[in-house]
């Protein structure tokens, strides 16, 4: 399906405008949309009438243009019939945003929707959802701007069954700084779910990582999910809510008892390469992760620390989650050693973690990076970062991005998040260098990675 | 398509909700499995002359509509090495609720591993790979797949086994043949797509590996439609 007339709308029609009740859904997103969005937003209201000195149509028929996307606020029996007039109109997609469908037993108004939508090959987002928003494009939340926190413009696209959960994702991204490109609350999903997204994401070219919060699939919808998600390829992220309401059904056989929705969820998903977040954090870290290097690793971590406590910290954190880190052989270590500036020479115990001292510099930590980017047995580089030492700049991150920027290995770092090391932390990410503000969470990101590919 | 005679014996067994283990295996057999050379017989004297052609050691298990699982009424008695025992047996397995038949059949020895299958709701047919036994649901030491299944998959399942190890043999114990459990398992994994819409799970406990060969010497067959579970031991 194609959904181009949903992210990147020149004309919306906002079907249900209030001109009594300026708090009314529909208002919200006329408004939002017609003041802070580069496209044309026309009212719709079978009573007419002039909104913002504007013309407000009785229907879609009246709109003197074609309308790319139509954003419908009104109540449910009344939908069908909107639905009809886009599709008799030619429109290029419909968000329903009002509930009372198939979540208030009304399955017989949900129904109508989805007969109408696989009729015309109409992609509706829906009912019961937040709709779209499509960064510098649209944004067709009924959510005052003033309220919503946005990320920055980025590469993630995020498909959510809840719109609670997805504006508060945007809230984590716009805070771990990680940018969105698309984000889709999807609702009862009648017409459109995350398989036709996920679809459509993949051949986005604004979109490079696509991860998604699911409630549950369909009868044999998590079957076409993996598939489809294994030959997308680019990183494919769930996060599953609902994993302990399992069915307390009579269980007569071993396997049916073992393998429960949960197990089979998490191991399926893993076989198939789509990097499962347990949590919230994770689900961010891991967007923020595979949004800088979208390949898969095996997991053999190499550690570049300015501390021996650092270090250790990591290691433990590292074996709890199954990534090993490597021992350098002695001559690898020798090798390193004579490149290190004079101060740390003779200090620094190099068998990994690598651990620099307190007295190391920018050229230390490149040194120690790009020898172990040479390295067959690593593939992945943990930075623990720690941004008082006097010897380290600002420029640290640039630097160490050289290696990854030219074909090298993942850097993932570990700076303190705090407004005084800003500096420092964006040297990371503004060369794709992903950075958390703890050692667990930096752990996370290499764990996003090695999840990244299938087992 | 499913063989003729598979569909039968999932037919037949409609009515109960699930394939009687002589009947079970006597369809992964059909399907190329092999399972332990067996007689299944009422008395003493039966069980002592399907013993001169099997040879001792011996198995014996009760065939009984009335009992799922076998070792929660002692319904299954193993490593009988004399015509003594196996009479006695035969007949305190005769006495259990329900009981047709006795099924005497050869023991084999060997790492015991549990096969299993399930249609999954949301991802269909799945298979899955662990350490078997009466003990497989306190371990749980189990890797589940999405079926069907390639050979890497099956390689990939033993990695993700904490106790895999067992298989490239333990203390003394001697390993299992690699390649004839992937191909087990995989073909299990094609026939679960051929039964898909017949069954609901399937129950290969134990499959009995040795370096030479992979055995299942018990299956437990769920149909689709569910078993009247509660009136089940």
């Amino acid at each position: 399906m194609d959904f181009r007339a949903l992210f990147e709308p020149r004309t919306m029609a906002v079907v249900g405008v209030s001109l009594s009740n300026e708090r009314h859904p529909a208002n919200v997103v006329f408004n939002k949309n017609f003041f802070r969005y580069p496209l044309t937003v026309y009212a719709v209201n079978p009573r007419g009438g002039m909104y913002h000195k504007e013309p407000v149509y009785r229907s879609i028929a009246e709109i003197p243009e074609k309308v790319d996307l139509v954003l419908i606020a009104v109540r449910a029996d009344q939908v069908p019939r909107v639905l009809r007039e886009c599709i008799d109109n030619w429109v290029g997609a419909a968000a329903v945003i009002s509930g009372g469908f198939g979540e208030a037993g009304r399955h017989d108004l949900q129904r109508q929707l989805v007969d109408l939508a696989a009729q015309a090959d109409f992609p509706i987002i829906g009912p019961n959802c937040l709709g779209v928003y499509s960064a510098g494009n649209v944004d067709s939340f009924f959510l005052p701007s003033e309220r919503m926190v946005q990320p920055e413009p980025g590469n993630v696209a995020v498909v959510s069954q809840s719109g609670g959960i997805l504006v508060d994702q945007m809230i984590k991204f716009a805070y771990q700084g990680v940018g969105m490109s698309r984000a889709v609350s999807i609702g009862n999903k009648a017409a459109v779910n995350e398989l036709d997204l996920l679809k459509f994401f993949a051949r986005d070219q604004r979109t490079d990582v696509i991860a998604f919060y699911i409630e549950g699939f369909g009868p044999g919808e998590g079957r076409e999910f993996v598939t489809a998600a294994s030959r997308c390829p680019k990183p494919v992220i769930v996060m599953k809510a609902g994993k302990s309401a399992e069915g307390v059904r009579a269980v007569s056989s071993h396997t049916a008892s073992i393998a429960g929705d949960h197990a089979v969820f998490s191991s399926v998903m893993r076989q198939f390469g789509v990097a499962e977040a347990e949590s919230e954090y994770e689900m961010v870290s891991f967007c923020e992760s595979l949004s800088c290097y979208p390949r898969g690793i095996e997991g053999r971590v190499g550690i570049v620390t300015a501390s021996g406590g650092h270090g250790a910290v990591a290691v433990d954190i590292c074996s709890a989650a199954g990534l090993s880190v490597p021992e350098l052989s002695a001559e690898a270590q020798a090798r390193i050693r004579q490149r290190l500036s004079e101060s740390v020479q003779t200090i620094a115990s190099l068998s990994n973690p690598l651990d620099l001292t307190g007295s190391s510099r920018d050229d230390d930590f490149v040194v120690a990076a790009g020898e172990l980017s040479a390295m067959p047995e690593i593939d992945c580089i943990l930075v623990l970062l720690l941004p008082y030492i006097p010897e380290v700049t600002s420029d640290v991150g640039a630097r160490l991005s050289r290696f990854y920027r030219t074909g090298g290995k993942p850097i993932v770092a570990y700076v303190p998040h705090v407004d005084k090391y800003r500096m420092i932390i964006e040297g990371f990410q503004l060369n794709r260098v992903p950075v958390s503000n703890s050692i667990e969470g930096a752990v996370m990101m290499v764990e996003a990675m090695r999840r990244n590919r299938p087992c | 398509m499913l063989k003729q005679e598979i569909a039968g014996i999932l037919e037949a067994a409609r009515e109960r909700g699930w394939v009687l283990e002589p009947e079970a295996k006597r369809l992964f057999t059909l399907a190329g499995f092999e399972a332990p050379r067996s007689a299944l017989v009422r008395g003493g004297d039966e069980a002592a002359a399907a013993a001169a052609e099997l040879g001792y050691p011996l198995v014996a298990k009760v065939v009984s509509p009335a009992v799922l699982h076998k070792t929660e009424v002692a319904g299954v008695a193993v490593g009988i090495e004399s015509e003594e025992r196996l009479r006695a047996e035969v007949e305190r397995l005769g006495a259990i609720e329900g009981c047709e038949a006795v099924l005497v059949e050869q023991m084999v020895r060997g790492i015991e591993l549990i096969v299993g299958g399930k249609i999954d709701r949301q991802f269909g047919p799945v298979v899955l790979l662990g350490l078997g036994g009466v003990g497989v649901e306190i371990y749980s030491d189990t890797a589940i797949r999405m079926a069907p299944l390639e050979e890497r998959d099956v390689e990939s399942m033993i990695a993700g086994i904490r106790g895999g190890k067992i298989l490239d043999g333990y203390r003394g114990q001697a390993g299992v043949d690699r390649a004839k459990l992937a191909e087990l398992v995989t073909g299990f994994s094609r026939l679960l797509m051929e039964m898909q819409e017949r069954i609901e799970s399937i129950d290969l406990n134990p499959v009995i590996c040795t370096p030479e060969r992979c055995i299942i010497a018990d299956a437990r067959i769920m149909l689709a439609g569910g078993a009247p579970a509660r009136k089940l031991r």
